[in-house]
């Protein structure tokens, strides 16, 4: 399949176009949207070890399914939480993407996530390869996997008030 | 005023004028040439933690470090000593390891390829007749540390003087030994950890482990995202137990949890938690109800945080080390913890556990950095003005081992800090 193919309607343009509408939610901070792009089975994962694929085995920044989730969102949204109600503002730029593999409803994409986030008067980076997992159930795309593995995530980063 | 003026007056006061026994200056947050001296003072002078012996378990296994701003290897060598050398070429200086941790036959500078034994002798250099009778490779080895260890924490130290380990932790050797017996009869081993940094000075880390006060405030969002047993269970701000001893040498425990401060005891009225339901469940298959107890009971670690001046804290189910970066920068390692051969879906729900609290994306961590941050903005305010450490001085008593105790929520781990602070500074 040409690129060209791909990115007239075939999967991988269905996936970056869910990719894309997933970054705005995150950088506007729309958490309860966010939220509603899940499976209920979907994970999102933010791990340290750069190789793991056993996640569940080894420690990550965040490894949360569905209550973990909702438990962060509520966090993130509620306003008792200091680092959050003062969070950064941020801005990520997703491109780079690569179809892994389409099979039956769903798409695997991997990606290139620059982001910035600002914060009294210091702009950090946060690097990141990105991994989705997107269930096309009658069309509609359903999250199934998030994996951010930050290019430094064995070394020490900033604490964060919202969401990679 | 502006920071060279700031720091000139600073450097006129005393450490006997910075801390007082119920407040310190302000300049012990900001003042560059404080912190140099902390450098040398402290962190070159007293015992340093760098490892737990779990992550240097074989021959060849190692990690580097940094004491201060000085970076160290910690390894194991082939007759399983621990050394700690100084990670620097005796060359030209270049560092020898840039790994986290690996396993290694020995160390090869990338410049000139001077090779180091485990144990740091230099055992070759590349075309040795420029040296031929002007250098003798046995008087070059890596530099090395002092070390000891105590319960699996190995320690290290520039000061070939200063005094034994176990003198040095003292009274917070009955507590490391508390701590250890979360392992529920498995060895404690590291699974891990997160690390981040903030932009304050290291003793505002350093003051926040027995700072009991804070806890319902900053970690309100943390609290309401746990289950009601475990916010029972970290409710402690007028429990008249949860108490806070100052150790001596700048140590100092605060306890939480008193049911869990000695996990070998258990009257059998706690009931296990129903967030670990799972858990009890799978473990009562292959193993007797008291260990299934012991282990579940064990699962957030032991009640207490327990501070070891300068750097190293054992906080209830993690260790916490902080490394000062510069006068204005921090940063900090939260290292999970685990049973070493313990059963799986244990240690994993420990690493649930830490993940959901700690690190730069737990739900505990980034408040904490949050507040920190703004004390170190809010220093250069309060020129004139102290940082108070006087919380609960009014019902401080002394015990007859000599800990000064107080209620969990006051400053009696910070004054006793402040304390060794200003022993170390006067030498």
């Amino acid at each position: 399949m040409s690129n060209h193919e791909i990115l007239n309607g075939g999967p991988l343009a269905r996936a970056i176009e869910f990719i894309w509408r997933e970054a705005e939610l995150l950088d506007r901070k729309h958490y309860a949207e966010w939220a509603s792009l899940w499976s209920e089975s979907g994970r999102y994962i933010v791990p340290i070890d750069p190789d793991t694929e056993d996640f569940e085995a080894t420690l990550n920044y965040a490894y949360d399914d569905a209550r973990m989730r909702d438990l962060r969102i509520e966090r993130l949204t509620a306003g008792y939480s200091p680092s959050a109600v003062d969070a950064a503002k941020t801005l990520r730029s997703i491109s780079r993407f690569r179809l892994v593999e389409a099979a039956g409803d769903e798409v695997e994409v991997n990606s290139a996530q620059l982001l910035y986030a600002y914060k009294r008067g210091v702009h950090t980076p946060f690097v990141a390869e990105l991994n989705h997992r997107i269930r096309f159930t009658d069309g509609v795309p359903r999250l199934e996997r998030k994996v951010v593995r930050l290019i430094n995530s064995t070394d020490s980063l900033s604490a964060l008030g919202f969401l990679l | 005023m502006s920071t060279h003026e700031y720091r000139l007056i600073a450097s006129t006061k005393s450490p006997e004028d910075l801390v007082r026994h119920d407040r310190v200056d302000v300049s012990l947050y900001n003042d560059p040439a404080l912190f140099e001296a902390e450098l040398e003072k402290i962190f070159y002078r007293t015992w340093v933690w760098v490892a737990h012996e779990s992550e240097v378990r074989n021959s060849g296994d190692f990690k580097t470090a940094t004491i201060g701003r000085r970076p160290v290897i910690v390894v194991r060598d082939k007759k399983n000593s621990i050394n700690v050398l100084e990670n620097r070429c005796r060359h030209r200086g270049a560092t020898v390891c840039e790994k986290h941790k690996g396993n290694a036959t020995g160390f090869t500078c990338p410049y000139h390829s001077w090779s180091y034994g485990l144990d740091g002798k230099l055992r070759a250099l590349p075309y040795p007749d420029g040296y031929e009778g002007i250098l003798e490779k046995s008087e070059l080895p890596l530099t090395s540390l002092r070390v000891e260890s105590y319960a699996g924490m190995i320690f290290a130290s520039y000061n070939d003087e200063i005094e034994p380990l176990e003198d040095f932790l003292g009274g917070a050797r009955h507590w490391i030994d508390l701590f250890m017996k979360q392992g529920a009869g498995y060895p404690i081993k590291t699974q891990g950890e997160h690390k981040f940094s903030f932009k304050g000075n290291w003793k505002i880390q350093l003051e926040n482990t027995t700072d009991g006060y804070h806890f319902p405030i900053v970690h309100k969002s943390f609290m309401s995202s746990v289950d009601e047993e475990t916010s029972q269970m970290l409710s402690f701000m007028t429990d008249e137990q949860a108490v806070t001893h100052s150790l001596g040498n700048g140590h100092s425990v605060m306890v939480m949890v008193p049911e869990h401060v000695d996990l070998d005891h258990d009257d059998g009225t706690e009931q296990l938690q129903e967030r670990f339901a799972h858990v009890t469940e799978e473990l009562s298959k292959t193993l007797p109800p008291e260990q299934v107890r012991r282990i579940v009971r064990s699962l957030h670690g032991a009640g207490f945080n327990l501070n070891l001046f300068p750097n190293v804290a054992m906080s209830m189910s993690f260790f916490r080390v902080l490394r000062p970066v510069s006068v204005t920068e921090t940063e900090i390692r939260h290292v999970a913890l685990g049973m070493d051969g313990g059963p799986d879906i244990a240690n994993r729900e420990r690493l649930r556990i830490h993940e959901h609290f700690q690190g730069p994306f737990g739900f505990g961590s980034p408040d904490d950095a949050e507040a920190w941050d703004r004390v170190q903005r809010g220093s250069y305010a309060g020129v004139d003005a102290p940082i108070l450490v006087n919380r609960g001085l009014n019902r401080e008593i002394t015990a007859e081992n000599g800990d000064k105790v107080s209620h969990a929520t006051d400053e009696g781990g910070m004054r006793g800090a402040y304390d060794m602070w200003k022993r170390m500074m006067s030498q």
